[in-house]
Formats: C-alpha cells, sequence, structure tokens
C-alpha cells in the first residue's frame, strides 16, 4: 500500500511537469495544427538560460522568470524569421524547421554547456507534507502540481478575457475568417509561439528543479516524448486536457513500472505510448479534444 | 463622383497562373446596394476576394477614392470594408457571443457591448445560443450570425458572398428582407454576389451580370429583369 501510494506521487509529480510541456505543444498545436518537434529542445535552452543566471547570483524563482521572457523573445524570433515566410496549411516544411531547430538548438547549447549534467537549483521547499511509511508526498509533488494548476488558469484567462486571446482563439478557429475580421494573424501566431516557449521553460525548469534530475541538453527527449503522448491523450487542442493527459502518462510510467514485472524501467516509454495508442482507438479527438463536428 | 465608395476599373485577378477575372468596371455608390448575378464558375466569389485583398490582382479598386489594390485583408477591413465569404465564415468553436465580439476586433470605442445587444434584438435565436459554439448553430443561424458579425466592424461597405446558398427559400427571403432594412436603416452600402437573380434584384437597385470573368451586362434592378434577351440568358427567370 505504500509502495503503491509513492508510485502514485511519483506519478503526480512527473506528470504534472509533462502537463506544462504538453501545454506548450498545445498552444502552437491550436493555432497551426502543428506539432512543434523543438518545443523541449527551446525549454531545455531556457532552463539553461535560467541556470546561468542563478549561477550569476539572480534568485532562483526571479532567474526562471526572466528566462521565460528570454525564452518567449527567442521564440516570437524564431516565428517571424524561420515559421513565418512559409505557408501555414503546408505542414511538411514546417515540420521539417521545427525537427532541424531541435538539432540545432541541441548541438548550440552542448557547444555552449558540454554535456555534463548539471544540478539545478531547488524551486520549492525541499522535504515532504506528509509521510506515509515510506510512501512521501514531498513539497516538490505538491508545488509542481499547484503552479500546473496556475499556469492553466492564468492561460485559461487570458485566452478567454483579452484582446490577444479572442485574436489568438479565432486564427484556431479560421484563420481565413480572421483575416476578414482585421485580426493580424502573423503576429498572433507569433504570440502563441512566445507564450509556449515562456510555458515550456517553466516545465523545463520545475522538471530539473526536482533534487533526482540534472540539467543536460539531452534532458527533455525523454520528456517531449511523454509530453506528446499527454497532449494527444488530453485532446491536442484542450489547454485543461493536457493536465490531464500529464498525469495519466506519469502515473501509467510510475504505476506500470512498478507493478508489471515483464515491463521494465527501460520500457516505460513504450507503455506510455501503448496506453496513447489504446485511448486514441477508443476516442480518436483524445479526452477533451473537439471533435470537429460541424453543421452546414 | 464623390458619391462612389467603391470603384474598381480593369480588375483582374486569379489563383496562382489562372486568371478568373479579365478586367473588371464597377462601381458601388454610398448607400446603394449592388448585385453581382451569375453562374457558376462565372468569377463572382473571386471578384469578391480580389476586393478584399485575399488574392492577388492587378487594375485598380478605389475606396472612398484610396487605392487598396494589393493591401492586406486586415487593413482593408480597418477602412471599413467587411466580407461575409461563401460558407458563412463563422468561427465554429467559439461561442455566439465570441463571434459577435470578434466581428468588432478592430473596433476601439466602447459601443461594442451595445451594438450585440442590438443584434440580439433583430435575431433574438442569436441571443438564446449565445453561449453556444457557433458551429452547432443551423445553416440560417449561422449566416445571420456572419451577418451580424460582419457589421459589428461597422463597416461602410459589406460585401455579401452568396449568403443564399444552402438555406431554405423562406430563410432566404427572410434574410433578404433584414439586408433592405439594415441599408435602409444605417445607410451601409452592400455589393452582393448572388445567384439567386431575382430575389437579389428585388432588394438591390442596380445590378452586374457577370459571365466568364466579364461584365455581360449591366443596369438598374428594373431593367435587367425586363430586358427578355438578359433574363433569357443570364438570369433564368
Amino acid at each position: 500500500m505504500e509502495l503503491f501510494l509513492a508510485r502514485i506521487f511519483d506519478g503526480f509529480a512527473s506528470g504534472s511537469t509533462y502537463a506544462l510541456i504538453a501545454l506548450a505543444l498545445v498552444l502552437i498545436y491550436k493555432a497551426t495544427t502543428l506539432i512543434n518537434f523543438a518545443q523541449g529542445e527551446l525549454a531545455m535552452l531556457g532552463a539553461f538560460l535560467a541556470l546561468e543566471l542563478w549561477s550569476h547570483g539572480v534568485p532562483v524563482w526571479f532567474a526562471v522568470i526572466l528566462a521565460m521572457v528570454l525564452s518567449a523573445l527567442l521564440a516570437a524570433g524564431i516565428e517571424r524569421t524561420l515559421i513565418r515566410p512559409f505557408d501555414p496549411k503546408d505542414h511538411l516544411p514546417l515540420v521539417i524547421i521545427t525537427l532541424g531547430l531541435f538539432l540545432g538548438i541541441n548541438a548550440i547549447a552542448g557547444i555552449v554547456w558540454r554535456f555534463d549534467p548539471r544540478a539545478f537549483p531547488q524551486m520549492f521547499p525541499s522535504g515532504n507534507v506528509i509521510a506515509i511509511g515510506a510512501a512521501t508526498l514531498s513539497w516538490y509533488t505538491v508545488c509542481t502540481f499547484l503552479t500546473v494548476l496556475a499556469v492553466l488558469y492564468g492561460l485559461t484567462q487570458l485566452l478567454n478575457r483579452t484582446k490577444i486571446g479572442l485574436a489568438f482563439r479565432g486564427v484556431s478557429s479560421n484563420l481565413e475568417s480572421s483575416e476578414l475580421v482585421g485580426i493580424r494573424v502573423g503576429p498572433t501566431l507569433q504570440f502563441g509561439w512566445a507564450l509556449a516557449a515562456a510555458v515550456g521553460t517553466l516545465g523545463a525548469a520545475i522538471y530539473v528543479a526536482d533534487p533526482l534530475r540534472q540539467l543536460e541538453p539531452s534532458v527533455m527527449g525523454r520528456v517531449l516524448i511523454f509530453a506528446s503522448a499527454a497532449a494527444a491523450l488530453g485532446g491536442l487542442d484542450s489547454l485543461w486536457g493536457t493536465l490531464i493527459g500529464g498525469i495519466s502518462i506519469g502515473l501509467v510510467q510510475s504505476v506500470v513500472v512498478q507493478y508489471v514485472p515483464f515491463i521494465p524501467n527501460e520500457l516505460s516509454l513504450a507503455a506510455a505510448v501503448i496506453v496513447l495508442m489504446v485511448v486514441l482507438l477508443v476516442k480518436p479527438s483524445g479526452f477533451f479534444g473537439t471533435a470537429r463536428v460541424e453543421r452546414v | 463622383m464623390s458619391d462612389v465608395i467603391l470603384e474598381a476599373t480593369g480588375l483582374k485577378g486569379g489563383y496562382g497562373p489562372i486568371p478568373v477575372l479579365h478586367g473588371l468596371d464597377f462601381e458601388v455608390r454610398r448607400g446603394e446596394i449592388v448585385v453581382i448575378l451569375g453562374a457558376n464558375g462565372a468569377g463572382k466569389t473571386t471578384t469578391l476576394r480580389a476586393i478584399c485583398g485575399m488574392i492577388s490582382t492587378s487594375g485598380s479598386v478605389k475606396f472612398e477614392g484610396q487605392e487598396i489594390i494589393n493591401k492586406k485583408p486586415a487593413d482593408i477591413v480597418r477602412l471599413g470594408i467587411a466580407h461575409v465569404p461563401q460558407g458563412r465564415g463563422t468561427f465554429p468553436e467559439l461561442s455566439v457571443e465570441d463571434n459577435l465580439k470578434i466581428g468588432a476586433f478592430t473596433r476601439k470605442d466602447k459601443d461594442v457591448a451595445a451594438d450585440m445587444e442590438q443584434w440580439y434584438e433583430v435575431y433574438p435565436v442569436l441571443k438564446e445560443r449565445r453561449h453556444q459554439r457557433a458551429g452547432s448553430l443551423s445553416g440560417g443561424e449561422q449566416q445571420m450570425l456572419a451577418v451580424a458579425r460582419a457589421l459589428m466592424s461597422k463597416p461602410k461597405l459589406l460585401l455579401l458572398d452568396e449568403p443564399s446558398l444552402g438555406l431554405a427559400p423562406m430563410i432566404v427571403a427572410d434574410l433578404f428582407r433584414r439586408f433592405g432594412e439594415i441599408n435602409a436603416e444605417t445607410g451601409t452600402s452592400m455589393l452582393v454576389v448572388e445567384q439567386n437573380a431575382q430575389l437579389a434584384l428585388g432588394v438591390a437597385g442596380r445590378g452586374y451580370v457577370l459571365e466568364s470573368g466579364e461584365i455581360a451586362a449591366s443596369g438598374t434592378s428594373d431593367s435587367l429583369m425586363n430586358d427578355d434577351v438578359i433574363r433569357k440568358a443570364y438570369l433564368g427567370i
């Protein structure tokens, strides 16, 4: 029982960070129906920026927020120079560009910071909220989960109550009509990229702020796969779906590895993807995705 | 000529290398409803898309004396031209209310909420369904929403692309009656593209008949309807 609880708590912690990266993916997917494969690497770069600032004496949370702003600016620049010149409806060139960005950012981070793992400062209080025998619910887990909730709430408010949010939802829903009501589509998509990069950086920072993990250029490769699965599970265009998707994937990963003896830790990735496949077979639009039904 | 709000001369345009319009001359006067008639493939929709900058064009389109050819759609909206595209062009995932709000995207004044209320009075069904997704409305309701959304930008000129498409005759008749009322009340000029000639000429003051990307005939609605040759050849009435 204690072991089971411990695995559940673990699942919640990693699931919450998957949810943040998934959220970044969903923000870009909503606007462009494109999966940005470079999202994880952008987030990793943001985490390195935060670490760099912190090592120069900036308090950790301030460093993370500054890094979120910097990565948002960087993503806005990438959108303007590498994405916008291409036809948004033609996905193949865009997918290839995001793959190129994935490799490029990873290589640049490797050159600048090298591939040795580095410890990231703790962002949340250490210690446990409660301990039930061997099962401990750490402050890290609780705070990570609360951060995801706060980010989701903030984004929902931003998208539903502001003018730029309305423009963003308009572009997600109907690109041509958005132009016809006077929305400047390019800058709106750029806003989506910037927002996604900021959320992703927060996700990566929290992910590596776990005392058991370290920051190195390839740290997000695995996370991106889990996050993609989480996003698809939640329904690719649903903000709150990422939370359910992320936690589900986190739980599957930690519980399956513990209790299904023939699936070793190395196969936890495959286990998560199999769960994803099964869910999508039954419900192709994910838990909360909009099935595009329209009366004409 | 100050009463001409939209003036196209030698308007050409098409999709990629394929030309559709071969040099059109037409005008819309302030406060007027003008209809462009023509068969499928005559270039009616392309004409509207050319006006609001959605395709590459050449020639001249002047709006209130200002050249707007090859300006971006977002800039053309800001000058005061609203477009209800074919197939309604609503935002299916957004609520009815957000569709109206987004229609007023270019406006900075404080009367947006009051204008929304006004549209809810004109089309009470939109008020009943304001929190529903626009995609769940019936075709007729979506067309009402599309028109209301376009008018939320307070345009000086409204472009309507086959508003009757796919709607029941009674709904269409009601819709066109509304166009006449809106035109009379607000003085909004309208350029309507239609296949339903009889209905469109009923509300319009003047009309152009488009054939294979060229203007084949033009005149007042009465003269077009009473010309037997035109009636037989183009209007089918």
